[in-house]
């Protein structure tokens, strides 16, 4: 069980600036923290090619620990207010979809104070029954409850009033209109003192029934939240309800939410009188299909007012807001590079991980290395491997968990990663990194983070500088992070970019730049970043694409960029056009080794092959599948943009039958999907030059980087990366071919 | 779907033989099906000491009972520890206990 984690407050850092490090310990009282250069993250002891090297700093040593909370769970939260507090007679209501009834009380709308109870809660009853309880602030509380259980993914017209004069409660359900279901309606009535708390209000939990924080966070969406200072009857909430600006043409609104203002923002905001606004917490999705979504428009932007619900769950999670333990003012002598900082604690042990990058505008090596940070956000503490039904089937593979997969079984409060579902089925969009991440350390599984370190310990082993520079720089600065270097070199599985990304990638290269794609299935997904939310990526998975969930229909658009999401394949810049080759198959039993083609005997790609014979398998070795193609693998696509003078000098072979066409590649399943039969399943391994003097290699696949330290690192796959990359870093202009 | 004859002492046989696979046609409809069982109850390894220690446990429900890999069986070997969560869904979803299918075979 885990003693000790922790996370920092940035994953770019500047030589020369600080970094706030937040750590929990879990029993121990103290815990050791020991600053270190991450070189090869491979910690299984028969490869025997692990490596750090510890870095004096101010902060190593021992510190005094303690566990820090987690407030998980997305909510709205309106600030107490005077109008709130003198409430008397009200009605509150909502349209409610709500997707867990049944899961234990869950908040919609609540103004609650505990010790004494007071206030107000319209809420789902822990048999998923709409409920209105409210608070005398002299120890009587009084429930109603229609006793009718809310279909699931259905919409209602939730009612809760109380009437100050005669003490009536009144809880009302009301589905919506359906064609070919029927679905109960229900209404209830008690009588109940209520005083009104002079407390937030909040959408989607309660105020923590002890203690900080919040609970009984609600699962599913609200939308129209409405309150007024009066007893509507059923017919006048129903009007209100189906009324597209629920605040006009009353004067007893108190307030009316509209949810479909200030998309992309964690601001929520009051239509009426009395502008009582309020703020997300932990990322709820916006953008959302709402109660009158007639399916004539797709963009929340072209049809607000039918995108106005915010879709809550228990499992979200932004900032975990820690306590900051010990801070590091970054030496403007440290190399830049990937670090971590080591805590230990009893006999356990945890990584925080972060990147240091040069000051801007001044490199200190002719390389940079392009940390995948994005998508180390993508996969932070993916747990499809404990949640997927198909996941085994998918990856060919038994079950392993690691010691982090049975700490977060205990707490599910650290969040989940873009391939998950949260705990409702519905497709997590948002990743942070401002939480403990589990898998973007040393000695993780070979995936994402460290896989990348094969690459790292590759560098070192050849005695290569290079500089750090991260996805986040890269969407920040564009074309300007990278301009400095004289080549760049990706990660085994550069997946995610945004649009600054994307565009500053390309531009990198149109120029005189040179870029090393050392990595399979990149450049794939569009997802978002905005300083609204900082520290996260948004992701919506629309069509289609290798994943494990489908995307809501009818919120294919980001709501950070209001872009439409997807693959950059559909979306104007195909990995293809970008890289010469995008992805065509995944399998993850066995992988495939290359030979190279008659394209590779050209003289323009004699410098990639130096040292290694003609026929000579390259590959047939490594971590991922026993070779160099696996995992992910790309190929070349004229018809997606591949450019026409791009060589494929070697392509692969070799591949399982468990390897198969990714979705995005098939148009009718068939019987010949597979590593076997079909020959679009294979990496092609491709290079090209570009007018500005610049080019491109690409080897088309993720296992390529275990292959690396085959044998010492001596072997031909690290022979011929070597060949790339002098070649790239020389200075010697590469020419374009003639074009026929 | 798929349903495993627990009478196939042959086919536990060749993955007792070669865990890793490739498997014949037979036998991989049958490693399939005993990784499409339902996630609740799975038996799974937890990886206790990278490259060395496994633990077979059973997966609880998502945002159940926690993982307790203290007082499971453990294993030093992969394949071994892939032999026994072959055995032991193999009883799961047949009902019958393959070392039973062993003897007879």
């Amino acid at each position: 069980m885990k003693k000790v984690i922790g996370y920092c407050d940035d994953w770019s850092a500047v030589a020369g600036g600080k970094i706030d490090f937040k750590v929990s310990t879990y029993g121990p009282e103290r815990f050791e923290a020991q600053l270190v250069r991450v070189i090869c993250g491979d910690a299984h002891p028969d490869h025997g090619i692990f490596k750090e090297e510890e870095i004096e700093a101010p902060f190593n040593g021992t510190h005094d620990g303690w566990t820090q909370p987690v407030n998980a769970g997305s909510r709205a939260v309106v600030p107490a207010s005077p109008v709130l507090a003198g409430l008397e007679s009200f009605t509150v209501q909502a349209w409610v979809f709500a997707t867990t009834p049944g899961r234990g009380e869950q908040g919609i709308v609540t103004q609650w104070q505990e010790n004494p109870a007071r206030g107000f809660a319209l809420m789902l009853d822990k048999d998923g029954a709409a409920m209105l309880r409210v608070g005398d602030g002299a120890g009587q509380v009084a429930e109603v409850s229609t006793g009718l259980p809310l279909a699931a993914r259905r919409w209602y017209l939730l009612t809760a009033s109380h009437d100050a004069q005669s003490g009536q409660i009144t809880i009302r359900q009301t589905p919506g209109p359906t064609a070919l279901e029927k679905f109960s309606s229900g209404e209830a009535t008690a009588t109940g003192a209520f005083s009104a708390a002079d407390a937030p209000l909040h959408f989607a939990a309660f105020p923590a029934s002890a203690g900080d924080g919040h609970d009984r966070h609600f699962n599913g969406r609200i939308d129209r939240p409405r309150l007024s200072k009066v007893v509507q009857s059923a017919a006048e909430s129903s009007a209100i309800g189906a009324h597209t600006d629920p605040a006009q043409d009353h004067d007893d609104v108190v307030a009316a939410w509209d949810f479909s203002q200030a998309i992309g923002t964690q601001e929520i905001r009051d239509t009426g009188p009395n502008a009582l606004h309020g703020r997300t917490e932990n990322l709820p999705s916006r953008g959302c299909k709402g109660h009158n979504w007639t399916g004539q428009e797709q963009n929340f932007a072209h049809a607000p007012q039918e995108y106005g619900a915010i879709h809550f769950h228990e499992d979200d999670l932004h900032d975990a807001g820690w306590q900051t333990s010990f801070s590091y003012a970054i030496p403007s002598t440290l190399r830049s590079g990937v670090y971590a900082v080591r805590l230990r604690a009893g006999e356990d042990q945890s990584y925080i991980t972060f990147f240091v990058r040069p000051a801007k505008g001044q490199p200190t090596e002719k390389l940079a290395f392009l940390a995948s940070t994005v998508t180390y956000m993508a996969y932070a503490n993916y747990q499809w491997h404990q949640h997927q039904h198909f996941a085994e089937v998918t990856e060919d593979f038994w079950t392993v968990l690691q010691p982090v997969d049975v700490f977060m079984q205990k707490h599910p409060e650290f969040g989940l990663s873009t391939y998950d579902t949260h705990f409702d089925g519905s497709g997590v969009r948002f990743s942070s990194r401002l939480r403990p991440i589990f898998n973007a350390a040393p000695g993780t599984p070979y995936w994402s983070f460290n896989a990348d370190t094969h690459i790292l310990g590759w560098l070192d082993s050849q005695g290569i500088a290079y500089d750090v520079i991260t996805d986040e720089d890269l969407h920040r600065e564009g074309a300007a992070a990278l301009a400095p270097y004289r080549a760049v070199l990706t990660g085994a599985h550069p997946e995610y970019y945004t649009t600054p990304m994307m565009e500053g990638l390309h531009e990198y290269i149109a120029g005189a730049g040179r870029l090393i794609y050392l990595g399979g299935n990149g450049f794939i997904w569009r997802c978002a970043m905005s300083e609204a939310a900082p520290g996260v990526i948004e992701l919506r998975r629309a069509e289609d694409g290798i994943r494990y969930r489908d995307e809501e229909p009818g919120e294919y658009y980001l709501e950070l960029t209001g872009e439409y999401g997807g693959l950059w394949r559909r979306l104007g810049l195909p990995p293809q056009a970008l890289v010469g080759v995008g992805t065509v198959a995944v399998g993850f039993d066995v992988s495939g080794h290359y030979l190279r083609t008659p394209q590779g005997d050209d003289p323009r790609a004699a410098f990639i092959f130096e040292g290694i014979g003609r026929d000579e398998i390259i590959g047939d070795f490594g971590y991922l599948g026993g070779g160099a193609s696996g995992s992910e693998i790309d190929a070349v696509d004229p018809l997606l943009g591949t450019p026409t003078h791009a060589l494929v000098v070697a392509s692969s072979v070799g591949h399982s039958p468990n390897t198969l066409l990714c979705p995005d590649e098939i148009g009718f399943t068939n019987n010949v999907m597979d590593g076997v039969q079909n020959p679009k399943v294979r990496a092609d391994m491709t290079f090209f030059e570009t007018p500005g003097g610049g080019a491109v290699f690409s080897v088309g696949s993720i296992a390529w980087a275990g292959s690396l330290p085959h044998e010492g690192y001596d072997n031909n796959i690290s022979r011929l990366t070597g060949n790339v990359l002098r070649r790239f870093l020389d200075e010697t202009p590469f020419e374009m071919p003639v074009s026929s | 779907m798929y349903e495993i004859d627990p009478a196939r002492a042959d086919l536990v046989r060749e993955f007792e033989a070669n865990p890793n696979g490739p498997y014949s046609p037979e036998l991989t409809l049958v490693v399939n099906r005993l990784r499409l069982m339902p996630i609740e109850d799975r038996h799974v390894l937890v990886c206790t000491r990278q490259g060395r220690e496994w633990a077979m446990v059973r997966m609880p429900a998502r945002g159940g009972a926690p993982i307790e890999p203290g007082d499971a069986p453990r294993f030093h070997d992969a394949e071994e520890a892939a032999r026994a969560v072959f055995r032991a869904r193999w009883k799961t979803v047949t009902g019958q206990d393959p070392e039973f299918q062993q003897a007879k075979g």
